[in-house]
């Protein structure tokens, strides 16, 4: 151990509340059936630095003691004959460690001193004293399953007379060596290298690599840069990253044979991307273009696309997912994945967009398994808990509201949790006179780093996402994201780029520089690289890990050598760290250096358009499906309250509240609302700015239990999900020529098996890829018809979890999310009931579909009849309904989904804490449809009893009447004059608050 | 005519300080955001505003306990001029001006020692630490104005429903001399209370078990407040999460509560700074037509 290592300790006063250590005790008892007694929680700090003793009395005392809570113990410990055991949990050498660095900067301030040492020193831990002497595998168990996890954490336990300290250390071998790979090899040693060295790569790509090498244009081009005529290292893991299927989307962009085993029909599908979803973007705009429409201004060229508000202003977003990280650190993968993501509107265009809001959308297996795990697989419950944590940090230290979200559960995200993350951004329209969304690049340029250090973190992040998880999966893979640095680097980049000192950006993300530098050298057709100019965290890294590192919160901006001075002013009162790193050119090449050596030279032509286009082959049959025969239901009472709490239906409150979902005071409609703030709502709604009623509205569709069924109807049903949420809280559907200017921006995210077929190892590949072709045919036919583009999106291929010979898939899933503008946000609509003595209507049409819906699941079900949008039908309730709440018709809107009527109905009464009595028609369907069939386009709807005569004028047949809002807090349902549920809105209430039971 | 000069400090992981100049903007007075770091350059004076804001946020991402770090900073660290942060800002108090905090705002005035400063020593007196529930929480509470506080800034309210957004919100106080000074000098401004008004300890009502069910603190002085709710989070009726049925029952304009604090303030501000500066002591207010947010 460092001889110059301080310790100061920290511990709660008796007397004070020790709320960690009590939650702490509790848990270990409700999830690990440990009985620890009483646990009190500590903080330590760890000084590895030249100081003198006073000093390090004053930093405990006078800056890290809090006067009213804390007694200090400065390298001694705490001793007390209750507590016995200890464990300590410390950061692995290389994590993150925010307090730690706080610590520092304050350490700098007591002392007035400048922090130069190029590194941490200070190191920050969690001490727990247990009153118990349990076990070491109890203690073991507690650390690992509890308090830490063994990928982030180093954890010291056992008694406390055997305690020691322990500071981390990081020590690479120091060889910033660049090595020469062999690449001339047969085709299975190609195979084996690529595994070898992580690349990812499949054989035809591997062939193409090797072919370049061999080309004699290349060999003389290598010979003259002074280059061996085989790939360095830094090349190899450059292009693993830039044609990673994260980064290219090769399955994507694949040729897809495609046979219908029912009729027989065969075709070929060049592309689902450029097929389905850029054509389905292309045509829209066409549309809007004739029409003179010109909101759709950027669309999957950048980090994410842009959409004009008005002459002033952009919208700017991205949604996409973070599923493997999440999977082995749930709090460190939905952290990274929220900072993350919000670095994609940051650096879209010139960049500085002023992040607006974020969402998340989150899909895991039952928190309440008690089956056995296996080995590598985290309990659901864990996934859960650290994930809300993770996106709870992520939103809330960087001041972005998260407006709103969803939770889906099922058994198959037992093995990945699926964790979409999305954040929406204001971006002025123009920067300088120059529109903001374009990036423009000049040879001569300077590559500026802006940032984190760069440790060895995350590397092969884009390569392993592609790759399915297993118990052996890479520990660098795993980090965690530092709000705190991002918030500095965010509000930097807005000051930056409206003073015009920024000429592009990009964020730094998956293939940290290696991809952002490469994809930016795209422009103006070259760049050079000086790696040793990266600051680094720690010394030793390779010169190709410096390049391909996911070290968070670093941007890489495009900087005019005259602004260059000014940048780093600014920086320096940001606190945010700058290197000037390089320079673009149009040389075609990629010119990657370190320490006067060329490390990589790669044409950027072969970069970018080199990798083999894959051939896959799909075949789709439509499974042979029944609707099952129920038992009689004789207390429908009973089914409702079921239905309230099971998992995919019951309140998420315990969630919401503690993400801060209205942080910058814009929020209109929150994700709890009414009287008593309990009141699920639709879309989320939020005010531009304070100086206009203009907003927008945020909504997310996903529905992967119907694609057991039918992938196609899942996909369409999602996204009629996302759209009618929107139409529910007052959002008008765009209508090229008709005078509709208010935009509608939307991103797909596709979360799938791995879809390519392999006799052995993926059997059923081709039927998995067959349901991908059909959610993307979904998404074709609805986004064209309702004229609503995709301007962004992300595709996650391989979903799959392998331990102990058990495969676990995620069952085909999209997420579509959608953003619309609203003219006036006074007169949006929200879903809870709110006067007793107002009508209630069902619009839209139920039909006989409770295939997937949560009613069968109640019965273990899956049926056949899968919901399925009527397109035209849609449209024409959407218009209508649109209609009357602009004439002010309507009280409340709640759209029906999950559960159906039944729990939209008990959604809006428990709400607005108000009841309600209704009937339902006689109209031939069964009561079980009626009340709980998932049918699209439907919402339930109330109307001051003042308002009805004009209502009905207006939705006429599309509106049926089913009774009235009633101040007795009780929901009454009634059919073929019999009363078939009559229960106390608090019964409801207690069911659906209690259903998530205090896992969150 | 004056008006008044708000300063709002942002940067370190403040992140409130758009809404909290939305908020001095619409209730009449001007408002400029500083980033701390042009504090530390010394290419911003405090001196040159009335009242200085320390706006909700993440200082230093609650390291070490929220808004400890910055308060350190604000402590001990040096400015260009050889003096500290703190000792501008008792300058500026000495010159009758105005502090307001908020969320972690507070918690950095607290840790400061600003608040409730009984002893007049700035030394920490009380703090604000993790909430009973253990979690950060985001949810409206009902606040309750003590009608004796100093503060000009709660005048003519008393009871005002607001959003709280924190995790460590619960105010422990040192000793029992500091708790009965708190009490009887009145500087426990604002209390989380119920549907009646009462005070009170019942979660969620009260939502982070508060010592004196306590949600917000004024020096003796009554120059400076601190308070956990955000009030610029509600400067709009639509803000509140059921507006819905407030607006249908009860029309008016757009304004929310919150605004209405803001607007209180400003004009008491602009009352005393006409007094102080025009030398016309007990001279009528006169309160521009502030621009309306509607």
């Amino acid at each position: 151990m460092n001889e110059t290592a301080h310790h100061i300790l920290l511990l709660l006063k008796d007397g004070i509340f020790d709320v960690e250590g009590h939650r702490a005790a509790e848990e270990a008892g409700r999830y690990l059936g440990l009985h620890t007694g009483k646990v009190k929680k500590g903080k330590l700090f760890s000084i590895v630095h030249e100081i003198k003793e006073r000093e390090i009395h004053e930093f405990a005392h006078f800056a890290l003691k809090d006067v009213v809570l804390h007694d200090v113990y400065i390298n001694t410990l705490y001793q007390n004959s209750t507590f016995q055991s200890f464990i300590l949990v410390s950061k692995l050498p290389g994590v993150t460690d925010d307090e730690g660095v706080s610590a520092q900067k304050t350490l700098c301030d007591l002392l007035d001193m400048r922090d130069d040492a190029g590194r941490q020193f200070i190191f920050s831990h969690d001490l727990y004293y247990l009153e118990h002497a349990l076990p070491e595998e109890s203690l073991r168990l507690l650390a690992e399953e509890l308090l830490g996890n063994p990928l982030v954490n180093h954890f010291q336990f056992g008694l406390l007379e055997d305690f020691s300290w322990y500071v981390p250390t990081v020590s690479l071998a120091s060889e910033a060596h660049t090595a020469i790979v062999e690449i001339d090899l047969p085709d299975e040693e190609l195979v084996a290298l690529s595994k070898r060295m992580l690349l990812s790569l499949n054989l035809a790509e591997m062939k193409a690599i090797r072919a370049y090498y061999e080309n004699p244009a290349v060999r003389a081009q290598r010979a003259q840069a002074g280059l061996s005529p085989l790939p360095t290292d830094c090349e190899l893991e450059v292009l693993g990253q830039t044609w990673s299927e994260h980064c290219k989307h090769k399955e994507f962009n694949a040729t897809i044979t495609y046979t219908d085993l029912d009729t027989g029909e065969v075709k070929t599908i060049d592309s689902l991307f450029n097929t389905f979803i850029a054509g389905a973007t292309g045509r829209v705009k066409q549309k809007l273009e004739a029409a003179g429409e010109d909101w759709l201004l950027k669309v999957f060229s950048d980090n994410a696309g842009v959409v004009r508000i008005d002459e002033k202003s952009v919208f700017i977003w991205k949604v996409e997912t973070h599923n493997s990280p999440s999977a082995l650190d749930p709090y460190g993968g939905a952290l990274t994945g929220i900072v993350g993501v919000n670095r994609d509107p940051l650096g879209t265009g010139v960049g500085g967009g002023r992040l607006l809001f974020n969402t998340n959308v989150l899909c895991f297996g039952d928190p309440f398994f008690s089956g056995r795990l296996v080995k590598g697989q985290l309990h659901p419950r864990r996934i859960l808990a650290g994930v809300v944590q993770g996106i709870q940090d992520g939103g809330n230290k960087s001041g972005i509201p998260t407006v709103n979200g969803s939770v889906v559960f099922d058994h198959r995200f037992m093995g990945k949790p699926l964790v979409f993350c999305g954040t929406g951004a204001v971006m002025p329209a123009s920067y300088q006179g120059r529109n903001s969304w374009e990036k423009r690049i000049d040879p001569g340029d300077r590559i500026v780093m802006a940032g984190g250090r760069v440790g060895r973190d995350g590397i092969h992040g884009a390569t392993f996402s592609s790759l399915e998880i297993d118990e052996h999966s890479p520990r660098s893979a795993v980090q965690i994201g530092s709000p705190i640095t991002q918030k500095n680097l965010s509000d930097f980049m807005q000051h930056a780029c409206v003073q015009g000192l920024v000429k592009s950006s990009t964020d730094n993300g998956a293939g940290g520089l290696s991809s952002s530098v490469g994809e930016l050298a795209g422009i103006p057709g070259g760049a050079v690289v000086h790696l040793d100019k990266v600051p680094l965290k720690y010394p030793g890294l390779k010169p190709w890990e410096i390049f391909v590192s996911e070290s968070q919160e670093r941007m890489t901006l495009v900087v005019e050598p005259m602004a260059l001075g000014p940048l780093f002013e600014l920086a320096a009162q940001f606190e945010v760290e700058l290197s000037d790193i390089g320079w673009f050119t149009s040389l075609g090449v990629l010119d990657v250096q370190y320490e006067g050596a060329r490390v990589a030279y790669l044409g950027l032509d072969f970069l970018h358009d080199g990798v083999p286009k894959k051939e896959l082959v799909a075949e789709w049959k439509r499974p042979s499906l029944a609707e099952p025969v129920l038992p009689h239901i004789d207390n429908y009472n009973q089914i409702l309250t079921r239905l309230l709490g099971s998992l995919n239906i019951c309140s998420r409150e315990p969630i919401i509240r503690r993400y801060d979902h209205e942080v910058k005071g814009r929020s209109v409609v929150k994700p709890l609302m009414g009287p008593s703030g309990k009141g699920p709502q639709d879309a989320a709604v939020l005010r531009l700015s304070f100086d206009s009623y203009e907003g927008i509205a945020v909504s997310n569709g996903i529905l992967p239990r119907y694609g057991d069924i039918d992938a196609y109807a899942m996909s369409a049903g999602a996204f009629d999900e996302a759209m009618r949420q929107i139409i529910a809280v007052g959002g008008r559907l765009p209508d090229p020529g008709k005078g509709s200017p208010d935009f509608w921006s939307v991103n797909d995210n596709f979360c799938v098996p791995d879809s390519v077929y392999e006799k052995k190892t993926n059997p059923d590949g081709k039927l998995k890829l067959a349901k991908l072709v059909r959610m993307c045919q979904a998404l074709y036919d609805m986004s064209t018809f309702f004229n609503i583009p995709m301007t962004s999106g992300k595709d996650s291929m391989k979903n799959d979890f392998q331990g102990e010979g058990v495969k676990i898939s995620v069952p085909p899933t999209i997420l579509y999310s959608m953003v619309a503008k609203i003219p006036d946000v006074r007169r949006v609509t929200t879903a809870e009931l709110k006067h007793a003595g107002d009508l209630i209507y069902l619009v839209g049409t139920t039909y006989d579909e409770l295939g997937g819906s949560e009613f069968y699941r109640l019965f273990e079900e899956t049926g056949a009849n899968v919901p399925v949008v009527r397109k035209e039908n849609a449209r024409r309730i959407y218009d209508k309904l649109n209609e009357a709440q602009n004439a002010g018709l309507v009280a409340s809107c709640h759209d029906l989904s999950d559960g159906g009527l039944a729990v939209g109905l008990a959604e809006a009464a428990m709400g607005g804490d108000l009841g309600c009595d209704v009937t339902l028609p006689d109209n031939g369907l069964g009561f079980n449809a009626l009340l709980f069939s998932e049918s699209h386009s439907r919402f339930i709807v109330s109307v001051r009893a003042a308002d009805d005569a004009a209502f009905q004028a207006i939705l006429g047949e599309d509106c049926s009447r089913l009774g009235d809002v009633s101040s007795a807090r009780r929901m009454v349902v009634r059919h073929t004059d019999q009363v078939m549920v009559d229960i106390e809105l608090t019964e409801l209430m207690d069911a659906w608050s209690s259903g998530l039971g205090g896992v969150v | 005519m004056s008006q008044v000069h708000a300063l709002i400090l942002s940067g370190l992981g403040i992140n409130c300080e758009e809404e909290m100049a939305a908020a001095y903007r619409l209730g009449g007075a001007e408002a400029e955001i500083r980033h701390l770091g042009e504090i530390f350059r010394g290419t911003c004076s405090l001196h040159e505003f009335d009242v200085v804001n320390f706006p909700g946020g993440f200082s230093f991402g609650d390291d070490l306990g929220a808004g400890k770090a910055l308060a350190n900073r604000l402590k001990y660290k040096k400015l260009p001029s050889g003096k500290r942060f703190i000792n501008e800002l008792e300058r500026f108090l000495g010159e009758g001006k105005f502090i307001f905090g908020v969320c972690n705002g507070f918690q950095v005035l607290v840790k400061m020692g600003l608040v409730p400063n009984l002893r007049g020593a700035m030394e920490q007196e009380v703090t604000l630490t993790h909430n009973d529930s253990g979690r950060f929480e985001d949810r409206w509470c009902s606040c309750a104005v003590n009608a004796a506080t100093r503060t000009p800034f709660l005048r003519g309210i008393d009871r005002i429903d607001l959003p709280v957004r924190h995790g460590e919100g619960k105010l422990v106080i040192r000793d029992e001399e500091i708790r009965r000074g708190i009490i009887e000098e009145s500087l426990n401004c604002l209390s989380y209370c119920d549907a009646q008004g009462a005070p009170t300890a019942e979660y969620p009502l009260n939502p982070n078990g508060s010592a004196l069910n306590c949600a917000g603190l004024t020096d003796r002085s009554g120059q400076i407040l601190g308070m956990m709710p955000h009030p610029e989070a509600f400067l709009s009726r639509y803000n509140h999460p059921n507006w819905a049925r407030l607006v249908s029952e009860h029309p008016g304009n757009g304004d929310g509560d919150g605004l209405g604090l803001f607007k209180a303030m400003v004009g008491s501000l602009l009352a005393k700074k006409e007094g102080i500066f025009q030398d016309r002591p007990g001279s009528a207010l006169h309160l521009r037509n502030p621009p309306c947010n509607d």
